[in-house]
């Protein structure tokens, strides 16, 4: 009772097939999105704000980027941290060959270069699948790595390697670099993220996302109805790679403040891949669910300890890490396959009955 | 139904398989086989197991592709075909094992049979507008008229993995529906059904051949249901055809009685 859908009566497919066409969850949606960028920049601190939500965010957009590759389209990928340095590195030559362009075009750029890189890697994808298709994507992820590290032109041979983000403004307001304020930075990032989730959402919906799905399902019957597998695979690694890209720019302008290749390593790549499956195949919501609780888990671990007044050495509390993360995966993959985003699903059926048995 | 009936309904050849050869190593799974299909009628394929029936299907829409001989669909000759090319001529079908999208619901598993005439740009449909947008709705209206016609309402938001085999198939047949296809085929449509079940497929198979005007071509092996249901019908076995006409022909025909009952050597 608590959760109602009951009395909502819809007339037109229009209104059936709304993006929320449940009115709790219309408003719901709506309330939170609107507390997220106008009432968290002013009841957060600086901390929170800037070492907690901005790279929950960006981890959430490279979440659903896997999760449109790998929980929609059914293709593994172990490369997702080499097209965020590809995103990264990109928007970083194109912000500072074009200083006078916006920098939303900057990180967008990043995305398109990824993207593209992402349609080269996905080649494979026609003749292989499973297992073999990963490890091709691990080719992918050692290349890329190799290549922005030892090519000075994209760091635009900065001696050091490792170049800083370069400051940008919008609207007079500097969004990126060190000296950005936690909270112009975090609206920035908290704008790209509901965007971004807006159009997966869409797209996974519509024509393109049945695609994939039917790629991911019974690849013969989808191409029986029509559905070509190379266009369709290929779209899903290009999307994919574009919001990996957009995540990997986001990282190194508005979180780390550099652009370096030691942020986008293979533990990166295992990382988004952790949150795709704690949070849920195939789901939206899930790479939010996944992203928050893998990276705010150990930092909970962390202070937990101490909370409890325990003296517990920092090396145990990483072994507890590693433990716990471990098993938490078999967990879910036992368990519930469909991560957190599935026991949300079902904690609302649930709630559309309680507190009645029927 | 009289015959003038019938001949109305039935028109000028719509597919035309020349000579079909198709082997696979040492085994000659089709043997220089030569069918049609006329436009409007409901053309069974029937025979032992093993006889090639699944494989000719597999041939028409292009999953195989045969040694030798020719296909003419709507007159155009078609090899080397690729299975989309097929369906964007306008061939249909459903599988001997259930083929569905298991993790999508009855609703966008019929819709996917629609994706062929889907044509907004990823744009539209990234931001929901336009063509994204109005396309969505007009083709809902369509497959709400296929889940009407197939009596499925109360399943639409049912992810399909979860609904019993019956309605499986049934939504298996809706997606193939959705495509409005100009030739249906249908691999045993009625393979592990009880009796209740395969008059209820029986009937949508008539209703679609008659309201729709879609030819069907179909693979069964309960022989009541193919003497009642076609127009015309042909035997296979062993890869090559043994006869071929309508159901009464057929059924007297010496070879075919042969093959399915056994004869004894001498």
């Amino acid at each position: 009772m608590i959760y109602r859908e009951a009395g909502v009566f819809k007339t037109s497919y229009d209104a059936d097939m709304a993006l929320l066409p449940i009115p709790m969850d219309k408003y719901f949606v709506i309330a939170v999105t609107l507390f997220a960028v106008i009432v968290v920049p002013f009841i957060s601190n600086e901390y929170w704000l800037g070492s907690i939500l901005v790279p929950v965010l960006i981890l959430s957009i490279a979440a659903i980027g896997l999760n449109i590759l790998t929980g929609y389209a059914g293709q593994v990928s172990l490369g997702t941290g080499a097209f965020m340095a590809a995103g990264a590195y990109m928007g970083y030559k194109f912000v500072t060959a074009f200083p006078d362009v916006n920098i939303i075009f900057g990180i967008l750029a990043g995305g398109v270069s990824s993207a593209m890189i992402g349609i080269v890697f996905g080649a494979p994808s026609l003749r292989i699948k499973g297992f073999y298709l990963a490890v091709t994507t691990l080719a992918a992820q050692f290349f890329l790595i190799w290549l922005f590290q030892k090519q000075p032109w994209f760091v635009n041979y900065s001696i050091s390697g490792v170049p800083t983000a370069p400051p940008r403004e919008i609207f007079g307001i500097l969004v990126t670099g060190a000296e950005a304020s936690a909270t112009a930075r975090y609206v920035f990032v908290v704008c790209f993220t509901i965007a971004l989730a807006w159009i997966a959402r869409n797209l996974v919906r519509g024509r393109v996302g049945r695609t994939w799905m039917a790629i991911r399902d019974m690849d013969i019957a989808a191409e029986l109805i029509g559905i070509r597998p190379l266009q369709t695979k290929l779209s899903a690694f290009a999307i994919s790679s574009f919001y990996c890209g957009v995540a990997g720019a986001l990282w190194a302008f508005c979180y780390i403040n550099t652009v370096e290749p030691s942020a986008f390593d293979i533990n990166r790549s295992f990382q988004i891949l952790f949150m795709v499956i704690v949070g849920g195949l195939g789901s939206i919501l899930g790479s939010f669910l996944g992203a928050a609780f893998i990276f705010t888990l150990p930092i909970f671990l962390n202070n937990f300890f101490g909370v409890l007044g325990l003296d517990v050495s920092t090396a145990t509390i990483r072994h507890i890490e590693f433990m716990v993360f471990g098993g938490l995966i078999v967990f879910f993959l036992i368990v519930e396959p469909h991560g957190l985003a599935r026991l949300w699903a079902l904690a609302k059926e649930k709630l559309r009955m309680w507190p009645f048995p029927y | 139904m009289t015959v003038t009936d019938q001949q109305s309904r039935i028109g000028e050849q719509i597919l035309h398989a020349e000579n079909i050869t198709l082997g696979f190593g040492g085994v000659k799974a089709l043997n220089d086989i030569s069918f049609d299909i006329r436009k409007g009628e409901i053309r069974s394929i029937i025979g032992p197991n093993g006889a090639g029936k699944s494989s000719m299907l597999n041939v028409i829409n292009g999953f195989y592709q045969p040694q030798e001989g020719t296909i003419h669909f709507k007159g155009v000759p078609y090899r080397p075909m690729r299975p989309y090319l097929a369906a964007s001529n306008g061939i249909a079908r459903t599988f001997q094992n259930i083929a569905l999208f298991r993790g999508m619901s009855t609703l966008d598993n019929i819709m996917t049979g629609r994706v062929l005439k889907m044509k907004a740009s990823l744009i539209e449909q990234a931001f929901y507008v336009l063509r994204g947008k109005k396309e969505e709705l007009e083709h809902r209206e369509h497959v709400e008229k296929v889940i009407d016609f197939l009596e499925i309402q109360a399943i639409r938001r049912t992810p399909v993995g979860r609904l019993p085999y019956g309605l499986q198939k049934r939504v298996e047949l809706g997606r193939a529906l959705a495509a409005e296809p100009d030739l249906l085929l249908l691999d045993e449509p009625m393979a592990g059904m009880n009796l209740e079940e395969k008059e209820d497929m029986s009937r949508f198979i008539v209703d679609v051949n008659e309201q729709f005007g879609t030819t069907i071509a179909l693979i069964e092996h309960d022989m009541s249901v193919v003497m009642d249901l076609s127009d015309r019908v042909v035997v296979l076995d062993y890869g090559r055809k043994l006869a071929d006409g309508t159901p009464d022909e057929v059924r007297g025909d010496q070879a075919v009685i042969d093959a399915y009952l056994g004869v004894t050597h001498e």
